[in-house]
Formats: structure tokens, C-alpha cells, sequence
């Protein structure tokens, strides 16, 4: 299903078979050239097959932007053990909404795409992690690995090649840490989801202690086309270093909120004000969370810039998982920061000290604050602790509750100044 | 413990898609898929499922504390989760939670005497764009306003 209107102004790639007919079914998918790339590549060397997504620079769409290509290419395909590609649909960084649609609209794309990972690094199993509340997406991807098993697109000797894969999904049952890579790893495996220490990376040591392809899912489903119309014209989609399209999910204060698919680099403020249709009730922008709730908050004035992983970074935050979260003049940054920070204490998986004791810490300041019983001493206190969170934890859980709360207390200070000694809130 | 055919067909589905050796991998997903249907994570049920995986009831119940959807005692019939997470929050999520408990007249994690409904204020569900959202046990609700959540609640009274 579409949950939104779509935006003329879009470049759908991964999105165009989106209907509102909902997941298109495998015959769809074939006669709308799915399963072309998985032919091309089975004709392929498997180093030919890495080159492609190389030359397409695709980085990781669950927020880290790695390089997808030189992911694959630290898997070690001679080794003896077996190899895994896991589809990371855990879904959960606040303002984030678009792999439920990958999955939900065109489920063989995701299979198709894991597949042709298989052939790059000698793998014959695939799973799909699954956030547990997604429970009717498990639906819809099981019938379309049933169809594809059934019409022999998955299973043994696919297509007649000698090639092997299997692809199953795997349900969560609520945990934002399980998105983490290794502690999604831990999960699979059916333990707590507490991450594990790097190195060995996952492409080395990953699912049940074999070398794995972890990648997101919005990244999977970048590769059928990477690979049917080849890794520059993917490329040139986007700006250098960051190709291809992604899903930006816009929502808060704007006019049009939803998933839209935009090259790489496009434009902010143009993304609000025309994809967007603006802020609602002609109100002025205040700041822009552009890439989920881990990544520092831009203000207004700062929304000038191109959407993508470079660009963020030398704006001092991140792309992220694409979670584009609006907010207009009357939003209270404090209570932002404080809803943002409710969430990390509550998920922070108690592994690492540094995060278990400063989320809570500064989940317990922020509350303060809002209520108005905040000290001048506070506003740097909270300052500091997130400063000492960062880098000191297993996971980037603790950077990613660390780094916002940095950028609230650095770019809205008078926000908290306003709410000092029995003040109350000055947006009600 | 017996559970349905269709439970059992799940169980079977999830052990087949572990490598060999590698039974344990389905811990969670037997867990989350028996709750359903048990309503609860019991002692029982720990039981049967460290007995079918062969591991220690503690190992099943370290897992069952960790993850937010596994829960030891059993929520309404309609297990009613409002997001207040920061998308939701700017569109009115709080409000609609704070409203949705003034309407069933129970808090977090509580539930209505009849047993059929229970409420959770839970963290992002994935449904930004389409703020504010809830799901009433896996069924997603979209853009929902305080009235249309009065008109669900009652439509759900009256399924039973």
C-alpha cells in the first residue's frame, strides 16, 4: 500500500513498483525485469560482481554510510566455513519509515538483491531480521519466499546454475539495540541483543561465528538495479562518494509528510518546502533533524545544504537512516531532547556503563529541566556527561543518545535558559 | 503444554531455517509467535520451550527479560500502543496518549477490568510519516486523531 502521495519531483528506482495494489507478486516482479540482475550476475565472477557495487558507490542506508562494495569485499570467500547474508529490517532509529515499505511493496527485490550477495561471497543462506512489531510484513515477505521457492528462484540449483540459496525471516520481539549489527547477531542467535566487540567485524566473524553480509535493507534493494544497469549509472544518480537515490521519510511540522524517494544530495530546504509542501501553518522553521533521532539537530540556517553523507558529516551531523524530522518555531527543543533521550535510556541495552548510567543521568536532568527545575549549572552538566559517553561503549548506542543532546544544549541554549528556576515551558 | 496446529507449523518452520546444530536460533521467534497465542509468557511455557531447545529455563528467561514485546503477565485483548516517540510527539502523540487513558481509565501497561483492553505508551513503531500512530496489537493505525481513537475503541467493544 502507499501511505502517502507521492512527490512529482521523485527518481524511483527502488520504489517503482510501489502500488497501491499492494506487494507486487512475483509475476510482477518478472515482468518488470526482476530477477534480470540475479541472471546477469550468475555470469559474472564474483569479483566482477563487487566491482559493480563499488563503482555504484553505494553506502549503507541503516545510517553508518559504508561503502556496500568494500563491505563484500572483507568477506573471505575462500574460507571454509559457510557464509551468511543478513538483511537488516529491524527498523527502529525514531523518524524512520522506509524499509517497512521496501518490504511491504516489493519483497522479491530485497530476496533478489540477497541473492546476488550469495554470488558475490559464496553464500547459500539468507535471513531477514524482522522488528516483531512488523508482524504483517513477515507475511508478506514469507509468501514471496514461498512463491520464489516455488518457481524455483530460490531453493537448489536456481535457474538450472548449480547455485544454491535459500533466503527465511526472523522476528525480533522488540529491542531498538537489535538493529545495532552485532547485537541483531546475538538476537539471530537467540541470545539477549548486547553487542559484541570489534574486530573481528561481522564479515569476518558474523552470524553463528561465520563471515557475513549485513546490510540494511534499503541497501539490498539498491542491487538489482545496481546490477541490471550497472554501477555508474547508479552512480550518477546521486553526488561523488554518495550514489544512487535513497528513501528520505519526511515527518513533523510539514505540509506533505512521507517517504519519498530523491537522489542523493538533494537539497533540504528544497526537500521541505517543495517535496514537503512546507512548513504547516505557514510557520517558520525552526530545526531540522535530518536523519533520524541520533543525528544532531541543524537549525534553520543551517538547512542549506545537499543530502548526503558527506555533506552532513561537514555539517557536523549525519545522514543517517534518513529519518528527516521537521520542527517549526513553537517546538520546544528541551522537550525534544528530553522525549529523544526517554528513548535511549529505555533502550540502551545496560551492556555498557557509560550508556546504561549517562542515559538515565541525563534522562533524569532533561525531565528537571522541563519541569522548570533546572539549575545554570545543569546546562553545561548536561554538556559534559554527553561528551564523556562518547566513544566509551561497545556500540554506537551511547554516541547516538550522546551526540543529539550535544547539539540541543550547543545550538538552542537560551531554550534551556528560558526554562531556569520555576520558569515554565515557553511553548506551553 | 499443546499449542495449534498453526502454532506448531510456525515452531517447525523456524527450526527448519537454522543452520544444523543451530536450534537455539529460534528462541525468539518461538516465544514471540507462542505469546501470541498464550497471551503471556509463563513458567510453563519457558519450560516446554527449553525442553524442545534443549537449554536451561534460566537461558529462555534471561532472553524473555531482555525484549520489550515478551511479557509475563497477559495485556487486554486489544493491546492498544500509542507512540509518543519524537515524530509522533510533534503531531500530537502525546495528547492522543494522554487521551486514550482518560478513555479506557487505566495507565501504562494496565488493563481495563474486562479484561479487553490494555494500554502502552511504546517507543517509534516506524510509522513517522503517518504521525500520530498506534497499532492495536500488530494492526498499524495511521494519522490518528483523539476521535477516531474514541471510534475504534468503540468498534472494538463491540467485536468483543
Amino acid at each position: 500500500m502507499l501511505y502517502n502521495e507521492p512527490s512529482p519531483l521523485e527518481v524511483k528506482v527502488l520504489t517503482r513498483r510501489f502500488a497501491p495494489a499492494g506487494p507486487a507478486s512475483l509475476d510482477t516482479y518478472l515482468s518488470t525485469d526482476g530477477y534480470a540482475a540475479f541472471r546477469k550476475a550468475l555470469a559474472m565472477q564474483p569479483g566482477e560482481i563487487i566491482e559493480e557495487v563499488k563503482a555504484s558507490n553505494l553506502r549503507g542506508r541503516g545510517g553508518a554510510g559504508f561503502p556496500t562494495g568494500m563491505k563484500w569485499g572483507f568477506v573471505p570467500r575462500s574460507s571454509p566455513q559457510p557464509k551468511y547474508i543478513v538483511a537488516n529490517g529491524d527498523e527502529s532509529e525514531p523518524g524512520t519509515c522506509k524499509d517497512r515499505l521496501l518490504m511491504e511493496n516489493d519483497p522479491h527485490q530485497l530476496i533478489e538483491g540477497m541473492m546476488i550477495a550469495g554470488l558475490a561471497v559464496d553464500a547459500h543462506a539468507g535471513y531477514i531480521y524482522v522488528r516483531g512489531e512488523f508482524r504483517y510484513l513477515i507475511e508478506i515477505v514469507d509468501r514471496a519466499i514461498d512463491e520464489a521457492r516455488q518457481r524455483g528462484y530460490l531453493g537448489k540449483n536456481i535457474l538450472g546454475s548449480s547455485f544454491d540459496f535459500d533466503v527465511h525471516t526472523h522476528t525480533g520481539a522488540g529491542a531498538y539495540e537489535c538493529g545495532e549489527e552485532s547485537a541483531l547477531l546475538e538476537s539471530l542467535e537467540g541470545k539477549r541483543g548486547i553487542p559484541r566487540i570489534r574486530p573481528p567485524f561481522p564479515a569476518v566473524v558474523g552470524a553463528f561465528q561465520c563471515p557475513t553480509v549485513l546490510n540494511n535493507v534499503e541497501t539490498f534493494c539498491a542491487v538489482p538495479a545496481i546490477l541490471r544497469d550497472g554501477g555508474a549509472a547508479f552512480a550518477a544518480l546521486g553526488t561523488p562518494r554518495n550514489g544512487g537515490t535513497r528513501l528520505f521519510c519526511l515527518s513533523g511540522h510539514v505540509n506533505r509528510p512521507g517517504v519519498y524517494e530523491l537522489p542523493m544530495g538533494f537539497n533540504l530546504l528544497r526537500m521541505i518546502e517543495e517535496v514537503g509542501g512546507g512548513v504547516r501553518g505557514g510557520k517558520k522553521l525552526k530545526a531540522v533533524i535530518p536523519g533520524g533521532s541520533s543525528c544532531p539537530v541543524l537549525k534553520a540556517d543551517e538547512c542549506d545544504l545537499a543530502m548526503d553523507f558527506d555533506t552532513l558529516a561537514k555539517a557536523k551531523s549525519m545522514l543517517g537512516s534518513g529519518g528527516v524530522v521537521v520542527m517549526d518555531e513553537d517546538t520546544c527543543m528541551v522537550q525534544a531532547a528530553l522525549r529523544i533521550m526517554r528513548f535511549y535510556a529505555h533502550e540502551s541495552c545496560g551492556w555498557c556503563v557509560p550508556c546504561r548510567e549517562g542515559t538515565l543521568w541525563l534522562r533524569k536532568l532533561l525531565a528537571r529541566f522541563h519541569e522548570g527545575q533546572g539549575t545554570p549549572t545543569d546546562i553545561d552538566l548536561i554538556g559534559d556527561l554527553a561528551r564523556n559517553m562518547l566513544g566509551r561503549t561497545f556500540c554506537p548506542l551511547g554516541d547516538a543518545a550522546a551526540m543529539p543532546t550535544i547539539a540541543f544544549v550547543e545550538k538552542f541554549r537560551d531554550e534551556f535558559e528560558a526554562h531556569l528556576e520555576g520558569r515554565s515551558c515557553p511553548h506551553g | 503444554m499443546t499449542f495449534s496446529p498453526a502454532l506448531e507449523a510456525h515452531f517447525e518452520r523456524f527450526l527448519q531455517s537454522c543452520p544444523p546444530g543451530r536450534q537455539r536460533s529460534a528462541l525468539v521467534p518461538m516465544l514471540l509467535y507462542a505469546q501470541d497465542e498464550t497471551g503471556s509468557v509463563t513458567p510453563e511455557l519457558v519450560e516446554e520451550i527449553s525442553r524442545r531447545l534443549a537449554l536451561a529455563p534460566v537461558e529462555v528467561d534471561e532472553v524473555v527479560t531482555y525484549y520489550s514485546m515478551l511479557r509475563k503477565k497477559p495485556m487486554g485483548k486489544y493491546h492498544i500502543q500509542v507512540c509518543t516517540n519524537i515524530s509522533c510527539l510533534l503531531t500530537g502523540g502525546q495528547q492522543l496518549w494522554e487521551h486514550a487513558c482518560r478513555k479506557l481509565g487505566i495507565g501504562n501497561k494496565e488493563v481495563t477490568p474486562d479484561g479487553l483492553f490494555s494500554l502502552e505508551e511504546v517507543e517509534c513503531i516506524g510509522a513517522c510519516s503517518w504521525a500520530p500512530a498506534l497499532q492495536v496489537n500488530y494492526d498499524f493505525h495511521h494519522e490518528v486523531t483523539p476521535e477516531a481513537l474514541d471510534r475504534l475503541i468503540d468498534t472494538l467493544r463491540e467485536l468483543r
